[in-house]
């Protein structure tokens, strides 16, 4: 999108907010599994969107191709997509590149093209800093090309997104057709834009997806906290913002989930000034050097990268989050009702404290919460 | 030679009310009243007062009101009064204008035309009554990345210092301001959790115990500077400039050095202490980084080197060539920063406003992505709470305040700083006016103020939606200008309100 600023934010206004409903879900013994299920949880919670945007995050869905970048474009004209392919074919080694199939419903009116690529880089780099090329190309693609958006580029996974009902816009992709071990999904209801088809939310960068809803009061300092760190925010929304925070935390500066939730929600100073020495001295420099990362203001997400889950709140708890695990599931959600609708036989729900997030992870098979609990804790509990 | 000027203020006595008891008599440290027994009236020259209305104050009777003597001069729009005594004051004395306090003239007060925002629905505000609110601050270089190895951090930052609140008492030189004073500025940084400045005069022995809450100056004239006084401070500050005077230095004469002041700035009794307008070590910006890593080695890299600069043209290319010369913590002084004593013309002509070099400085260090390699901390005449935060939401760190600190203790803004007679005994060494500062109620007025200022934040902080400090610094989107143009408002880097 070449004039990303007017489409992303037509009114100039601070920043697009939104609020919404978020839902995510894991198999953590890595099975994969329908989409049909997220549909139906994500549909149940209707009132929380306005049928201007919604979308799904799958992992696991290319076992195919897991070590290519699933390329996911939107295209408004026949011309981008060729100016796009051309640049595509530019930068990369195509493996396969094919139309992103989807079913005509009267719900959706005029919707833009789709396509997927599988790619691997092509460039003299280092693997190393492959990912840093990707992002460079995907902001290319998304603020040089008129009339294209790069809607997911991580691998083995993949952004679908839309204006319309999230009901809506999981029959038009027909997700129930896909299997993946990771889902997230989002129903949004913007408040200061109208929506477009990439402004839709899960946002992607590489292997990060998020779904968030909230309302961001410190936008500005992480905004230019980011920028600092050579991020463009483009698209005006917190959820840019946050996939930003989490892609520098944990990517480029190597930290570990539960090091990066606490910068993104610190603990209080008070509490911090009770900690054993260790612990103070990690938590403060985590104050001083990240505290522009601090995400004030209410927010509940989930963050997905492959292998990870991660839900979180702001540190005072000021939106919705429900937790849920059975066997080798674990839900995580605005509501509790739609886990219990898809899962009525669930060991244990709770709501986890500000701040605190709830991981589940693949490799080790097991959910972290409040970094002592671990799933077989949390079912013992129950 | 007679002088040509009238008196600047007038008193009024109301007979009726006086009782002659002479308070007014003994208050005044410019002999303006003076009780006449034999026919028992008191005998007011009002070509001595200066309108500080300490004698009115002090009045048990509420007998006395000082006024501006509402003389006039055929109405002229060129020359206005103010020029015209300025003239017949040089005409008399042939010298430079002396004066003292911030500059009085009316530049646009950008905090004036800065509006800030609060939630409403999509977002809620947070109740501080409530919910917890935080003030805390860091003052030092942080880095860019903290390494975690194996769960451990492998990241040792360089020294920090911390603050409850991110207001600070700026630089006081003992000498220009009295013992008391300067005593109640250091036990009330001390009680509040923030940190007072010793300015340029060095620190009284007496005083070291507060250390932990002091940033030291070493400015031109070297006052009081040797290894123990520059360990015993939380911050190191070089003084390049103030805002009150750019490019030019200071002189405290010779009258104010007492024995106690002579000790403690090592020079001998009565005599002038000149502070050039250089560091004559500093030419250049290279000359500051060894200053800089002289006073880093003298404290072992224990306490962050700040560097005082005025508020100028070329504050943002100056202040990024600070801090690639190893400068912790940047202040700026704006052009309403107060002084002792400096020449009216350059106090009224000289610098910037403060809002507007901490835009440009706070913009140019995030461009070249070297903002988290120091703090910044403004100075210029911060009146408020208001002024603060949004100096905060501009991308300030901390607000040095040093006359609403003087405020707070008596001072009423007369400007006679630089005559060392001060009638509520804060700008002045004479033993006798020094007592009228009691350090435990002046201690308990300027912790009364960091309260009041501290809640206020808090409250404004909450109506935004943000329960941290750090979330509001350098948060643009918070602030709108009402009134200005849009080169202003690019400078501030702020949209206009409705945008």
């Amino acid at each position: 999108m070449k004039d990303l600023k007017n489409i992303a934010n037509p009114f100039n206004d601070d920043k697009v907010s939104a609020n919404c409903s978020i839902f995510g879900m894991m198999n953590l013994s890595g099975t994969t599994f329908s989409g049909k299920d997220i549909l139906t949880a994500i549909k149940n919670m209707r009132v929380r969107s306005n049928g201007l945007g919604g979308g799904f995050a799958c992992y696991g869905l290319y076992p195919k191709y897991p070590d290519h970048y699933a390329l996911h474009l939107m295209y408004n004209t026949r011309e981008a997509k060729e100016i796009s392919e051309n640049f595509i074919d530019k930068h990369f080694f195509i493996t396969r590149a094919e139309e992103i199939p989807t079913k005509q419903i009267k719900e959706i009116i005029d919707p833009p093209e789709f396509w997927r690529y599988f790619v691997h880089p092509k460039t003299e780099l280092d693997k190393n800093h492959y990912d840093d090329y990707v992002v460079e190309m995907v902001m290319t693609i998304n603020t040089q090309i008129q009339d294209t958006f790069v809607f997911s580029s991580g691998k083995n996974m993949a952004v679908f997104k839309g204006v319309g009902f999230p009901g809506d816009i999981g029959r038009f992709f027909m997700i129930e057709d896909y299997t993946g071990y990771i889902w997230l999904a989002h129903g949004r209801f913007p408040t200061n834009t109208l929506g477009w088809w990439g402004g839709a939310h899960p946002f992607n960068i590489l292997d990060w997806s998020v779904v968030h809803n909230g309302e961001i009061s410190s936008y500005g300092t992480n905004q230019r906290f980011l920028e600092m760190y050579g991020y463009k925010c483009s698209l005006y929304t917190d959820t840019e913002v946050i996939a930003y925070a989490a892609d520098l935390l944990m990517r480029r500066h190597n930290l570990p989930i539960e090091v990066a939730s606490k910068i993104l929600a610190p603990p209080l100073w008070n509490t911090i000034d009770r900690m054993d020495k260790k612990e103070k001295e990690l938590y403060t420099s985590l104050r001083q050097v990240y505290g522009g990362l601090l995400m004030n203001g209410p927010f509940s997400i989930v963050i997905a990268r492959n292998g990870e889950m991660i839900g979180l709140t702001d540190r005072v708890r000021l939106r919705p989050l429900t937790a849920a695990v059975n066997s080798d599931m674990l839900y995580i959600s605005s509501e509790e009702a739609p886990i219990r609708l898809i899962d009525p036989n669930i060991e244990y729900a709770w709501i986890p404290k500000g701040g605190e997030p709830i991981i589940g992870r693949l490799s080790e098979k097991k959910v972290i919460y409040n970094e002592k609990l671990t799933l077989q804790d949390l079912n013992k509990e129950a | 030679m007679k002088s040509y000027l009238l008196p600047e203020f007038k008193i009024i006595r109301d007979d009726d009310r006086c009782i002659r008891c002479q308070v007014c008599v003994r208050q005044c440290g410019f002999g303006v009243h003076t009780y006449d027994e034999e026919n028992d009236i008191i005998i007011s020259d009002e070509s001595k007062c200066v309108g500080c209305q300490r004698c009115a104050v002090f009045c048990p009777t509420n007998a006395l009101t000082i006024m501006t003597n509402p003389y006039e001069y055929r109405p002229n729009a060129n020359w206005r009064k103010e020029f015209i005594n300025d003239v017949k004051k040089q005409a008399e004395g042939g010298g430079v204008i002396l004066t003292g306090c911030g500059n009085d003239k009316p530049y646009k007060i950008y905090w004036d035309h800065i509006v800030l925002n609060a939630s409403q629905v999509t977002n809620p505000s947070i109740d501080p009554l409530r919910e917890p609110m935080e003030l805390r601050t860091y003052l030092g270089s942080k880095t860019n990345q903290l390494e975690m190895v194996d769960g451990e951090l492998k990241t040792v930052l360089t020294s920090q210092v911390m603050i409850e609140t991110p207001i600070i008492f700026s630089a006081l030189s003992y000498g220009a301001i009295s013992f008391n004073a300067q005593t109640s500025l250091a036990r009330a940084a001390s009680e509040f959790g923030t940190l007072f400045n010793s300015g340029e005069g060095g620190l009284p022995k007496e005083l070291r115990k507060y250390g932990k809450n002091a940033i030291v100056q070493c400015a031109s004239g070297r006052f009081g500077v040797d290894p123990e006084y520059l360990n015993s401070s939380a911050v190191v500050e070089i003084k390049i400039g103030q805002g009150a005077k750019p490019g030019i230095g200071g002189h405290l004469p010779g009258e104010k050095v007492s024995i106690p002041v002579s000790r403690t700035r090592m020079i001998p009794e009565g005599t002038d202490a000149l502070s050039p307008a250089p560091q004559h070590d500093i030419y250049s910006i290279e000359d500051l980084s060894t200053l800089i890593y002289a006073l880093k080695e003298t404290t072992n890299y224990e306490k962050p080197i700040s560097v005082k600069i005025a508020a100028v043209h070329n504050s943002a290319a100056i202040a990024s060539g600070m801090v690639r010369a190893g400068a912790d913590i940047i202040a700026l002084d704006g052009i309403r920063g107060g002084t002792g004593a400096a020449p009216k013309i350059i106090r009224d002509n000289v610098g910037i406003p403060i809002e507007l070099a901490l835009a440009a400085v706070d913009e140019r260090l995030r461009k070249e992505r070297i903002r988290n390699k120091c703090s910044i901390i403004v100075a210029g005449g911060f009146r408020n709470a208001g002024d603060i935060i949004k100096a905060i939401a501009l991308g300030a760190d901390a607000v040095y305040i040093a006359t609403a600190a003087l405020v707070a203790m008596g001072c009423t803004l007369c400007q006679k700083c630089y005559t060392g007679i001060c009638n509520w005994g804060i700008c002045t060494t004479d033993p006798w006016l020094s007592k009228r500062i009691n350090p435990d109620i002046a201690t308990k007025r300027l912790t009364n103020l960091l309260r009041g200022w501290s809640l206020e934040i808090k409250e404004m902080l909450g109506g935004m939606g943000i329960n941290a400090i750090e979330s509001l610094r350098g948060n643009r989107h918070h602030l709108r200008g009402v009134g200005l143009n849009k080169w202003e408002l690019d400078v501030l880097g702020i949209k206009g309100a409705g945008e």
